[in-house]
């Protein structure tokens, strides 16, 4: 049993992992006909919460209540992944990456996030404003504008072979590519 | 007193999507794809972990599709699956790209949000609601942009 948990603590390979998260498609679609897809929630939320009587927010948000529910599963699941199935190793990451981020002063791998570049105090910097309040409010605006997200999109939309979907994960990735490559590196100079 | 019309939420017809959810939850932590580095690893294309998860996800979905049509499977209810077809819009080119911009910034998509709380990593619901922001915006001006 210990044994066990200490294979199922560590951080779990592509091959392993990605099939897995593939076969979330035809569970959602065998329990009840439904698209995976998470973005949509941050539409429910408007609707449930703060409609304003705006058209996009006029609808019966109630009966997509599962896919609120996928959410908190998913909320719940990374309490468990993060508690009794905690990874106690830094994370392991390609040599460049790890000095090009120590020279912008983030060296602590100890967790998923990097916390000294995600926490309360950093809000009230330009460096955490930009990377949690901007980077947030373009996840989004983004997704919702493309109609679906990583999941919705990219898996969901390229396994039932629609080409729409393939036009956003290439936007997704380009959207990505340039942050990451040209902007990013300015930004976490910044203090 | 209900709302007229309007539909209630209830829990046990949902409590299989949130089991659902805490498999994928786990998922998403434990291969790491909820983690800034190795969103920056992907989009420096400095590792294949990323590109391999979302790729093997794309076969297995696609197989399981596959296999469910031409098996003629049908839902725990006993209905036909079916799986709506999206229609492209223009909003699929500027509003991926704004994600895309995003998601290289927090280092997460919608449902990675979630997970990362779950790990502890409270400051992130600050992320969250900032991204529910960013849906009402976009409801808001929606006639305005172009699709």
């Amino acid at each position: 049993m210990d044994f066990l948990l200490e294979i199922l603590s560590r951080p779990w390979p592509w091959y392993v992992a990605g099939p897995l998260i593939g076969l979330t498609v035809p569970l959602l679609l065998l329990l009840g006909n439904k698209p995976f897809g998470i973005s949509s929630n941050l539409r429910h939320v408007c609707a449930a919460c703060i409609p304003a009587r705006i058209p996009f927010f006029q609808y019966d948000w109630r009966k997509e209540s599962w896919n609120l529910f996928f959410a908190g599963g998913i909320f719940i699941g990374g309490i468990l992944a993060g508690t009794l199935l905690r990874n106690p190793e830094p994370v392991q990451m390609n040599p460049a990456l790890t000095a090009e981020l120590a020279s912008y002063g983030v060296q602590d791998t100890s967790h998923l996030m990097p916390v000294e570049l995600f926490n309360f105090h950093a809000l009230l910097t330009l460096r955490g404003f930009i990377l949690m309040i901007a980077g947030g409010f373009l996840v989004g605006f983004g997704t919702r504008y493309a109609g679906g997200c990583t999941s919705g999109h990219a898996i969901m939309g390229i396994s039932s072979l629609q080409w729409p979907s393939v036009v956003a994960t290439c936007c997704f990735m380009a959207g990505g590519f340039i942050m990451a490559n040209l902007v990013l590196p300015y930004i976490l100079r910044l203090l | 007193m209900t709302n007229a019309g309007a539909t209630r939420v209830a829990f046990w017809p949902n409590v299989k999507f949130l089991l659902a959810g805490i498999f994928f939850g786990i998922l998403l932590v434990k291969a790491e794809v909820i983690s800034w580095f190795r969103i920056q690893e992907m989009f420096r294309l400095q590792s294949f972990h990323m590109y391999g998860v979302i790729g093997s996800a794309v076969v297995t979905g696609m197989v399981s599709l596959w296999l469910i049509r031409i098996l003629k499977i049908r839902t725990l209810d006993g209905e036909e699956v079916v799986v709506r077809p999206k229609k492209f819009t223009w909003g699929n080119v500027y509003g991926g790209l704004l994600f895309g911009l995003g998601w290289a910034l927090t280092g997460a998509c919608p449902g990675p949000l979630f997970a990362q709380i779950g790990t502890g990593a409270v400051v992130v619901i600050v992320t969250l609601l900032s991204a529910i922001a960013g849906t009402w915006c976009y409801g808001l001006i929606r006639d305005k942009l172009p699709h």
